[in-house]
């Protein structure tokens, strides 16, 4: 064993088996992985507003896997149905997240469905959750005297925007709130297809 | 074929195989114990002379008198051998100050990144007011700076040191080295600004642009033909332990990371099990190899006796390399993800108990008898604290990856705790120890104040047990109440609130021996307080210095 032929060779092999387990063998599976026909491309705002989220690293307190009812009670907090592989089609790069330091996002669009409240709340979260340890955004937002014409205000719980201003949405966090708006996962799938059990799942395909 | 019969013949094939692997390892000779192989680290008739290139002399002597056993001999080591390894440490001096300099910049950044990341999460309001500021960045910040500044510049740096030393052969193509350092160190810096300014790929771990991913894989390869050509070209027959975990530990993370950042392959689901996959073989494929690899040469090196068995060392090795590499899928347990992927996953998490075993016997073994060397050596208590962090770690992950305890732990910052002790009690004190070791021998200089690598020892230590125990108790608190549907989901965040104050004191300890730290290391780079060691940095030593430089 003193060779460093062996050596080399020895460590690109194990590391061969686990890129062909956890990268290439995935690959191939989910290759072929069909839209679900309730899911929508997202729009261009909407892509805008998903660049914001990454940006700001929203998904680094978020996730977006509701997971099943044996698993977690995810559906019950209503985050949704457990997550299949075709709802992420149209996601890259993926945002799965690794915290729930945030509740899961997956269906923020179904469960917080208002303009008024996505805004207000990334621009002071304590303003509607009490207690939530969420950043607040200011840097999303314009704070003058007076709105110009063309620009919408934000309508604000009493106390929250300083005295005598108005607060103004910046574009970005306008295609942010357009992103998170977007994000329903209603839509009904089968469950996952056990493996050996293939063949007779896609013949029941249509029957959804 | 029904899932049973299947998997009854997979243990049974396994078993069938692995009984192979005895009898060869058997006519192989083994299980026969190989002292020479385990003495590769020292020139003849050094064992018995114990050395922290930390102490002050008169410590340095106490420390040999307390390592002094029955049956050692005076006879003074071997000069000519010395004299190899002399000419192997100053071959590598410059590369690797330069490493360890950069290391040590980066760990002062990085930890104050870390610790306003922890205060935020705890006072939401404080530093919003610029995007650059936002938890979402300044916590990838702190990821990116402790993981490819800090902990892969000093990796680095020791990989560049130990390498001509075992080797006994002068280090080739240190330029390549320093331009391959440069390119990484442009790399680390150009991603952090991509970050805070908001360009990211948006993958944990992965988050530097690829574009500016391009020099960190060009510096990598710099640097691997070098050490390569090395190792071709070395003097002696076999390899050390230290030399098998530094040298693959150094094509993997270059793989790893090619793999990882080729531009518009990745996709959907795909994409999070490769993120994963990376995310895991950083630490399994790089921080552990060379931080595991360290604590095989400088542990024995410091009390001046072999390991206690080579080939469990090896056995160690082959056994990280296969199982190590295939855990990543545990992250996404649950999750939108190939059942297969995630139980394979879950199956050698658990098997990586095996190099643990075998690496913690082994130095269990070794120490046997002589922990309270510890009291002497600031050095090696570093090195012991960490060789004791990495079993309790990774003892840790392999039971973390059950379902069962996921199902609690997942998405909660338990998960968090657990990544900063691999990642601080084992890695990083590890470093911390072998830095010590190192710097004397790189710039002919004693550390100025002793007594400040004791201090550092205690901040470090006391900051990582607090941030720790705090953190996995507040962590497990989130996972209960997350899982318990008739709780609001603020009942999580409510509870993990006193935990997250308590992460932040830690944190503060860590910093303070952070500065502590660095203060000490400009203090000697700068050549203040006592002269002891004498000569400077690419000066030739004096004749009469060589045998003190190998005692």
């Amino acid at each position: 064993m003193e060779n460093e032929v062996k050596l080399t060779v020895g460590a690109m092999v194990t590391f061969a088996i686990a890129v062909s387990a956890l990268v290439v063998l995935p690959y191939i599976q989910v290759s072929d992985v069909k839209p679900p026909e309730g899911l929508k491309p997202y729009t261009s705002a909407e892509l805008r507003g998903r660049a914001s989220y990454i940006a700001n690293g929203c998904m680094y307190c978020h996730s977006q896997q509701p997971r099943s009812e044996s698993f977690a009670p995810d559906a019950k907090r209503g985050w949704g149905r457990a997550s299949v592989p075709g709802d992420y089609y149209y996601d890259s790069p993926h945002l799965l997240g690794s915290m729930r330091t945030g509740p899961d996002l997956f269906n923020v669009g179904v469960r917080q469905p208002s303009k008024d409240w996505n805004l207000g709340h990334l621009y002071q979260p304590r303003a509607y959750v009490p207690g939530s340890i969420m950043p607040s955004f200011p840097y999303l937002f314009e704070v003058k005297d007076k709105a110009d014409p063309d620009e919408e205000t934000l309508n604000l719980p009493p106390g929250v925007a300083p005295p005598g201003k108005v607060v103004v949405p910046k574009p970005e966090v306008l295609d942010l709130v357009k992103y998170l708006q977007s994000l329903k996962h209603e839509y009904p799938v089968l469950p996952p297809e056990p493996h050996d059990a293939a063949a007779p799942a896609a013949a029941a395909r249509p029957a959804s | 074929m029904d899932s049973a019969i299947l998997s009854l013949l997979g243990a049974f094939l396994l078993s069938i195989l692995g009984l192979f692997a005895f009898i060869w390892s058997l006519r192989k000779g083994l299980l026969v114990e190989n002292p020479k192989a385990a003495s590769a680290i020292f020139v003849q008739g050094e064992i018995g002379h114990a050395e922290d290139p930390a102490l002050d002399p008169a410590r340095q002597h106490q420390l040999k008198a307390a390592a002094a056993e029955p049956g050692d001999t005076d006879h003074p080591p071997s000069a000519g051998e010395l004299a190899d390894r002399l000419a192997a440490d100053r071959s590598s001096a410059f590369p690797v100050f330069m490493f360890i300099a950069f290391a040590c910049m980066w760990l002062l950044f990085g930890s104050i990144a870390g610790l306003v990341a922890s205060l935020k999460l705890h006072w939401p309001d404080f530093l919003v007011s610029e995007a650059w500021m936002t938890f979402g960045r300044i916590r990838t910040v702190h990821l990116t700076v402790v993981l490819y500044g800090w902990i892969t510049n000093a990796e680095l740096g020791i990989i560049i040191w130990l390498m001509p030393r075992l080797l006994r052969t002068p280090l080739i193509g240190n330029m390549w080295i320093m331009l391959g350092g440069a390119l990484v160190n442009i790399a680390i810096a150009s991603g952090i600004g991509a970050i805070g300014s908001g360009w990211t790929d948006g993958l944990e771990y992965l988050e530097m642009p690829w574009q500016i991913g391009i020099f960190f894989a060009a510096g990598m390869i710099c640097i691997i033909g070098p050490v390569m050509t090395t190792l071709v070209r070395r003097k002696v027959e076999s390899l050390y332990v230290t030399t098998w975990y530094h040298t693959a530990a150094l094509l993997w993370i270059t793989m790893l990371f090619i793999v990882g950042k080729i531009p518009g392959v990745h996709f959907g689901v795909e994409q999070a099990t490769m993120n994963w996959w990376y995310g895991h073989n950083v630490l399994g494929l790089w921080f552990t190899p060379v931080a595991v690899g360290a604590i095989y040469y400088f542990l024995p090196k410091i009390i001046a006796r072999p390991i206690r068995s080579y080939n469990l060392s090896i056995l160690g090795f082959w056994t990280l390399a296969f199982f190590y590499a295939q855990v990543g899928g545990h992250h996404l347990v649950g999750g939108p993800v190939p059942g297969w992927l995630v139980t394979l996953s879950i199956v050698q998490s658990m098997m990586m108990i095996v190099p643990v075993l075998a690496f913690s016997i082994n130095m269990g073994l070794t120490m046997k008898g002589r922990m309270r060397l510890g009291l002497y050596s600031p050095t090696l208590r570093f090195m012991m604290f960490g060789g004791a962090m990495y079993f309790l770690s990774s003892l840790q992950g392999s039971f973390e990856a059950l379902r069962s305890v996921q199902q609690v732990a997942h998405f909660t910052h338990f998960t968090v705790a657990h990544a900063h002790l691999g990642a601080y009690g084992f890695v990083t004190m590890v470093l911390f120890g072998a830095i010590y070791f190192m710097m004397p021998r790189i710039l002919y200089w004693e550390w100025p104040f002793p007594r400040l690598i004791s201090l550092h020892f205690w901040l470090a230590a006391i900051g990582v047990t607090i941030y720790f125990v705090g953190l996995t108790y507040g962590g497990w608190l989130q996972g209960l109440a997350m899982l318990d549907a008739s709780r609001p989901f603020m009942d999580s965040v409510n509870v993990t609130l006193p935990w997250l104050r308590w992460r932040s004191v830690g944190g503060s300890l860590m910093v303070a021996s952070h500065v502590v730290f660095v203060f000490h290391f400009l203090a000697m780079a700068l050549r203040f307080g006592p002269n002891r060691a004498g000569a400077a940095l690419f000066t030739q030593q004096p004749k009469d210095l060589e045998p003190a430089h190998g005692e």
